[in-house]
């Protein structure tokens, strides 16, 4: 089955403290020159047919009022791709 | 009178909410897996972690059995109260406008809050009166209230801002200090703060009985 894999973040404009915290840590370990840090999730999923993954997003695996959604790749992958094989 | 308290996975104060409102009426608990409400004329979606809140919150409960039914009810104007992880599963079965995000400090928050009654014209809130102030626990994570400008004016327009935070008490950064909100017919409504908590001098205030008691008896004649 093709492999899908999306990217959800918050909104633009939208409050995101999850990414806030992360950027107000980092140049406390050093790391200077850093902005705009956002915190989104990833969902991977195999789907019998890809075409119906965009309505999976408007549907569950996002929020619209909130959120945005792009789906970054669909592929059919091997069962050998490490990372990329589904988890049992 | 008789309200039907919905269980889900993952809730923790369905049984306070029943005995609040035993309070004022007979009550009932309603399983989640159960596609029917029992005959019941109000319906309460307690606080929790519905099905752990995975996703986001309020996201799967949604789609439970017990749900297309709170829906159907919502839809032929029976009343429906929703309650923290309730507001935020109506929001997520568009049942109630906008949505709730994590808290502007990160933290997640219990504490004793102040609220106004902005809108007491409506079946919830019947027994106060407009400015009242009430005394209400919220103990949340994700109690943020958000819509787009737009829909807030809507809802401002039309009377939905039904409780606000009190200048100052606003825990969560929700817009516009807005703690409840009910959708355009006014007969389901969802709020942060959880009035379950607040029915006995016991744990410091009965504020909260005011919403129990506004579903519980009819309004009086204007």
């Amino acid at each position: 089955m093709p492999r899908a894999r999306v990217l959800i973040r918050p909104k633009e404009g939208i409050l995101d403290p999850q990414g806030q915290a992360v950027e107000r840590a980092l140049p406390a370990l050093g790391f200077e020159g850093v902005a705009n840090v956002h915190v989104g999730r990833l969902v991977e999923l195999d789907v019998e047919d890809a075409s119906r993954v965009p309505e999976m997003c408007e549907r569950l695996l996002a929020n619209p009022l909130i959120e945005d959604y792009e789906v970054v790749s669909i592929e059919s992958h091997d069962q050998d791709a490490g990372l990329d094989a589904p988890r049992r | 009178m008789r309200f039907g308290v919905v269980r889900f996975p993952g809730s923790c104060d369905e049984v306070d909410a029943l005995q609040a409102c035993r309070r004022f009426a007979d009550a009932e608990l309603l399983w989640h897996g159960d596609p029917e409400l029992r005959g019941a004329d109000a319906v309460v979606v307690p606080g929790g972690f519905s099905y752990g809140d995975y996703l986001r919150v309020g996201a799967i409960a949604r789609f439970s059995p017990v749900m297309e039914a709170v829906a159907k009810f919502a839809a032929a104007g029976g009343t429906v109260l929703g309650i923290c992880n309730g507001f935020q599963v109506l929001c997520e079965a568009g049942l109630l406008p906008g949505a709730l995000l994590p808290n502007s400090g990160r933290r997640f928050l219990a504490r004793q809050v102040d609220l106004e009654v902005v809108n007491a014209d409506t079946r919830f809130t019947h027994e106060a009166g407009v400015g009242d102030r009430l005394s209400i626990p919220v103990k949340h994570g994700a109690g943020r209230y958000y819509a787009p400008e737009e829909m807030l004016d809507e809802l401002d327009a039309h009377g939905q801002i039904i409780l606000r935070y009190a200048p100052g008490h606003n825990p969560n950064g929700s817009l516009r200090d807005i703690a409840g909100v009910s959708n355009r017919e006014g007969n389901v409504f969802g709020l942060m703060p959880h009035p379950e908590h607040a029915v006995d001098p016991l744990t410091g205030s009965r504020d909260g009985g005011l919403i129990f008691a506004s579903l519980a008896r009819e309004p009086a004649a204007a």
